[in-house]
């Protein structure tokens, strides 16, 4: 019997959320005795028996090109299948937008208990308790499987990524039968150079603080010294100052990085929802009573124009 | 064309998050309900735009939920939509309300099923994927873009590190979130057209949920916020390294 994890992928690499997921699984496996396999589904431009170093022993890989794009339907095919030959008793997805897309009609499929959005280890010392985001990052839940086989979906950025001793996964050719995708991909554009905002440990955000788009490049600087993504509020994407997969908030991306560094934005509700599972929130605000403060950790009061560029060069010269 | 949009209760955006009996339940007094942003803004509007294209197009709109969720879905009706089904039903979990979504839809026999991405209370973004399997139909999750000509949909997809450009036909589910639409305010003819469009209340059918809450959680408050002086920024960075050892 298994922690299946479902080893997602994109652009031919397994990305931070899923080596989480894969390193989350495996310990779960270890806390109940039970054997860690990885479902891998398309290829990797990567050595597959080397993700033995995150925890898993033995990975089902369906080399098939078509399933290079996530269908939703035709995964929960394959997944099920590789799910009864590995024998799981519980099923790891990153919840990540992929996981998002499958996880849910697997626990259908199945009539498995989902958990979607888990931030620790299940409690298993009486029944099956997972802890869970809820109320837009404003509490927890705890939440019991109650079926046979349990699916967890991991949030990223909530359990280390953690390299074990562990020796080359065995890798198992599988063969699906599997069905033609009933959506048919017919372009992918996907953004390239940029540190993913949903993975990204530090994240410099802006907000209508910054007065315009012509003035990002303070806030750039500030986020290319810290290897950091770039964010923005809600009205900074409506007026299309930045792209909208850069907004963060209620409405847009939720995120949880180590740090996040919010630059003229007031921390209007509907923007800390998406961002109060910061494990530090640094503010820089001209309105000492902005309502960001009451939601930080450190907090200047002053113009942005003025303080950014010091932060980058206090960066610039921590790092040498 | 028939469309079939979920709408879900939740509490307002600015609700205060408090828990009572133990904290096992949500504290409902005092709270504001509205409709969950992504089913209205997105789901909902999208539906409606498609029906100002195509006259002929019948929308409903379900909700799972006792008799307090009649005010949302009259609010919900008087953004649009032609009449409206309730299920008579805590909904348990996310595959309970999924079960009884599907069963509506199985009778209705409808063309196309929108959800929000998520809803802002659970967030698991798990009740349109879990129809789609039920009723084994195409899901397009997390769309940012929902175009329809005759019976073929072109859509864009949120992915991993960018986006899809899919086609489909139909009958499918979508999910749906910002990009969609933009948010409408109900005018006066909505608001009073709603009081007398039908609002179907139906039993729920018997489906066991796949889990249960065993309680809730309210994170520790901040220790207190550290301001550092304008005139030192550089101090924010050491605090960083050192202190909090992040960067």
């Amino acid at each position: 019997m298994s922690v299946l994890i479902f080893i997602d992928h994109s652009d031919g690499a397994v990305k931070k959320a899923s080596l989480e997921a894969i390193s989350y699984g495996a310990k779960i496996a270890e806390q109940l005795g039970l054997t860690a396999e990885g479902a891998l589904l398309g290829n990797l431009n990567e050595d597959i028996a080397s993700l033995g170093k995150y925890g898993v022993k033995k990975i089902y890989h369906v080399a098939d090109v078509a399933l290079d794009h996530p269908d939703p339907q035709v995964f929960t095919e394959v997944i099920a299948q590789i799910a009864e030959k590995s024998g799981a008793k519980l099923i790891v997805f990153s919840n990540n937008l992929h996981g998002k897309a499958i996880a849910p009609r697997v626990s259908a499929r199945l009539k498995a208990g989902l958990v979607a959005g888990a931030v620790a280890l299940p409690d298993t010392s009486n029944g099956f308790i997972v802890k869970k985001n809820v109320f837009s990052g404003k509490a927890f839940a705890f939440i019991s499987i109650n079926t046979d086989i349990k699916i967890i979906s991991l949030n990223p950025n909530a359990y280390p990524v953690a390299v074990t001793e562990g020796a080359a996964a065995e890798v198992v050719p599988f063969t699906a039968a599997v069905g033609e995708p009933r959506i048919k991909v017919t372009a992918v554009n996907k953004v390239t150079g940029e540190i993913p905002l949903g993975e990204a440990e530090i994240v410099v955000s802006g907000g209508r603080g910054l007065k315009g788009p012509e003035n990002w490049n303070i806030l750039e600087d500030l986020a290319a010294a810290l290897g950091a993504a770039t964010a923005c509020s809600r009205p900074v994407a409506d007026a299309d100052w930045r792209p909208h997969h850069e907004h963060v908030g209620q409405t847009g991306l939720a995120i949880a990085p180590n740090l996040y560094i919010a630059i003229g934005i007031s921390g209007a509700i509907q923007h800390l929802a998406g961002v109060n599972r910061s494990k530090v929130i640094a503010v820089i605000n001209k309105d000492p009573e902005a309502p960001f403060f009451k939601a930080a950790d450190y907090g200047i009061v002053g113009d942005a124009f003025e303080i950014v560029p010091k932060l980058t060069e206090a960066v610039k010269a921590l790092k040498g | 064309m028939k469309i079939l949009v979920c709408i879900s209760k939740t509490p307002d955006t600015t609700a205060k998050i408090a828990f009572t009996d133990n904290n096992t339940k949500f504290a409902e007094n005092g709270v504001q309900w509205i409709i969950n942003p992504y089913d209205e803004w997105y789901a909902l509007v999208r539906a409606i735009e498609l029906k100002e294209k195509d006259p002929g197009t019948v929308i409903h709109l379900v909700t799972v939920g006792e008799a307090d969720t009649e005010p949302i879905i009259r609010k919900a009706l008087a953004l649009g939509g032609d009449e409206a089904i309730r299920v008579n039903a805590s909904g348990a979990d996310s595959f309970f309300i999924a079960s009884q979504i599907a069963e509506i839809a199985r009778q209705g026999g409808y063309d196309l099923i929108f959800t929000g991405k998520e809803t802002i209370d659970y967030n698991s973004a798990a009740v349109g994927g879990m129809i789609a399997e039920l009723l084994q139909l195409p899901y397009i999750s997390l769309a940012v873009k929902f175009d329809l000509e005759g019976s073929t949909v072109t859509a864009t997809r949120e992915i991993e590190g960018g986006e899809e450009i899919v086609q489909a036909s139909l009958p499918l589910v979508v999910s749906c979130q910002k990009g969609m639409a933009e948010q409408r305010i109900p005018n006066m003819k909505g608001i009073m057209s709603a009081r007398t469009k039908p609002l179907k209340v139906v039993e729920p059918v018997a489906v066991d949920p796949l889990t249960t809450i065993a309680g809730f959680e309210t994170p520790p408050p901040k220790a207190g916020i550290k301001m550092i002086p304008a005139d030192n920024p550089a101090e924010l960075i050491r605090l960083l390294h050192e202190e909090a050892k992040l960067i």
